[in-house]
């Protein structure tokens, strides 16, 4: 059980850069993919903002075959594929295997099939049409749709998962494939999330008053969170994946080291404590940071920085009181914290593993990310720890440790901790 | 329509399912669409979908079984339009 899982390739498909080189430039210099959507202003949606990524479809012939590419119409799968893909070049390794890969798995979060091309399958079937859906529907309709063309692509013969556990659902596949390979059932697993907001979850959400309203002509300046004229959120797409190897495996074959995962947690607060479907129970997340520093064998005051969950909603107040009460800091002494969203909205499965892909990065190439639209902080937030942690441009310093965090509906929780590899 | 066009034709179906493309230039009667032109078998329904799309035809569950190779995807064709006459 004294195995140390590293990070050996990344890849994300972010709202504000595509490719890991994009994403790093835009998280260094603060750039918001936050972009207008005029459909959505046909639609009547009260929020017309989404974080959307520049992804150019077609690439993904470079990544599938002809006959897999034709045909396929999921988002998700499109976002996960080119993610996935492209953290196993960058980990050094090759696409193509005759054998399966027994000693490599998988696990990748996604919310729900695009829906917007299963209502193609929708109206086809009403107008008794069900005849003409062909073979490809089933594949990305099924929620194990994205793990099946990555595992498929690259030859998995480990477990392959596929978890869903809201806006937690990429920091839980991270710790889930950690903790497959820590137990020693596989060497190697390539863990992350996608996500894609069509149109119809996206009015589901602007229905319940959750999503800003009052930026739309202004959308790199709508995701605000901490702010006190946060209100509410914007939903995002794309998707990260990280390369999960056990330590010596991954020295075997003299893979390129970004970072070790030194432990997390994942619990529930049970709707129970003032937690409910959509609020998450304060006892449940600070038993979940708690124990996820236990995990890791580290003390708070290791914490270099927090990357927040975060959404810019009136709950970020109480994240914040949360994880000051759960490290024991305070004022001056909080770590410092960002948060990603600020830039790119808030990718709800995705988030997670494209949030971990920038703490990695902001790991090894030793920077801290800025908070943008922060002009404003909550008074309520900055009461409780000092302004001086909320960084407004991108601060250059020494980070070790990382705590990454997400809370998602259901009341679910999950954090990690990631490190320097030293 | 004679067996040529329809041959000639079917090398567009085809085109988006095989993996080997090189293939589809000489395609004749005996070609198996499985084994040689190495085509998903569950993309065979894709295929019949296209085909109906393309001859204005209806492809029942029987005639779709006697598809197997070029040539009795042919006769199935040829089969259906006549009946449409």
């Amino acid at each position: 059980m004294n195995k140390r899982i590293v990070v050996t390739g990344m890849g994300v498909v972010s709202p504000n850069g595509v490719g890991v080189p994009a994403f790093l430039h835009a998280i260094q210099n603060g750039v918001s993919g936050v972009k207008f959507i005029p459909r959505y202003e046909d639609l009547n949606f009260s929020c017309r903002l989404a974080g959307m990524p520049d992804f150019n479809w077609d690439t993904l012939k470079n990544y599938v075959s002809d006959v897999t590419f034709h045909g396929l119409k999921g988002t998700n799968i499109g976002y996960g594929l080119a993610a996935a893909l492209d953290a196993w070049a960058d980990s050094g390794m090759s696409y193509e295997t005759e054998e399966p890969r027994w000693e490599t798995g998988c696990v990748f979060g996604n919310s729900t099939a695009d829906t917007e091309a299963m209502k193609n399958v929708i109206t086809r079937v009403d107008d008794k049409e069900a005849k003409k859906l062909g073979s490809r529907v089933i594949e990305q309709a099924m929620n194990s749709g994205v793990t099946s063309y990555i595992a498929g692509r690259l030859g998995f013969g480990n477990k392959v998962i596929t978890n869903s556990a809201a806006c937690a659902t990429g920091t839980q596949a991270i710790l889930m494939g950690y903790e497959y390979i820590k137990h020693g059932y596989a060497k190697r697993m390539l863990v992350g999330s996608a996500e894609h907001v069509d149109p119809y979850v996206y009015g589901a959400f602007d229905s319940m008053r959750v999503l800003s309203r009052k930026f739309n002509d202004r959308p790199e300046q709508a995701s605000r969170p901490m702010s006190l004229t946060a209100g509410g959120f914007i939903p995002g797409s794309g998707a990260g994946a990280l390369i999960l190897e056990d330590l010596d495996f991954a020295l075997q074959r003299n893979a390129r080291i970004y970072a070790e995962v030194l432990g997390g947690s994942a619990n529930s607060g049970g709707q129970r404590l003032g937690g409910t479907m959509t609020a998450a129970n304060s006892t449940g997340v600070i038993r979940c940071i708690n124990d996820a520093l236990t995990s890791s064998g580290i003390h708070p005051r290791q914490i270099d920085l927090i990357s927040g969950h975060l959404t810019a909603t009136n709950a970020d107040r109480q994240e914040i009181q949360n994880w000051s009460k759960a490290l024991g800091r305070s004022g001056d002494d909080f770590p410092l914290i960002n948060s990603l969203k600020s830039m790119i909205g808030h990718c709800l499965s995705a988030a997670g593993s494209i949030e971990s892909v920038a703490a990695v990065l902001q790991i090894v190439h030793q920077f801290v990310h800025p908070n943008i639209n922060l002009e404003d902080p909550n008074p309520e937030i900055t009461n409780m720890v000092s302004i001086y942690c909320l960084p407004l441009k991108m601060i250059k310093k020494e980070v070790n440790i990382v705590a990454k965090a997400n809370f998602g509906f259901g009341d679910v929780n999950s954090c990690i901790v990631l490190s320097k590899y030293k | 329509m004679t067996r040529i066009e329809i041959l000639d034709e079917l090398k567009k179906v085809f085109a988006p399912y095989t993996t080997n493309k090189e293939m589809l230039n000489s395609i004749n009667d005996d070609t198996d669409l499985i084994r040689d032109l190495k085509i998903n078998s569950a993309n065979l329904v894709d295929i019949i979908i296209d085909a109906e799309a393309k001859y204005n035809i209806e492809i029942d569950y029987d005639s779709a079984d006697k598809i197997i190779n070029v040539g009795t995807c042919i006769d199935v064709i040829m089969e259906k339009l006549n009946q449409n006459k």
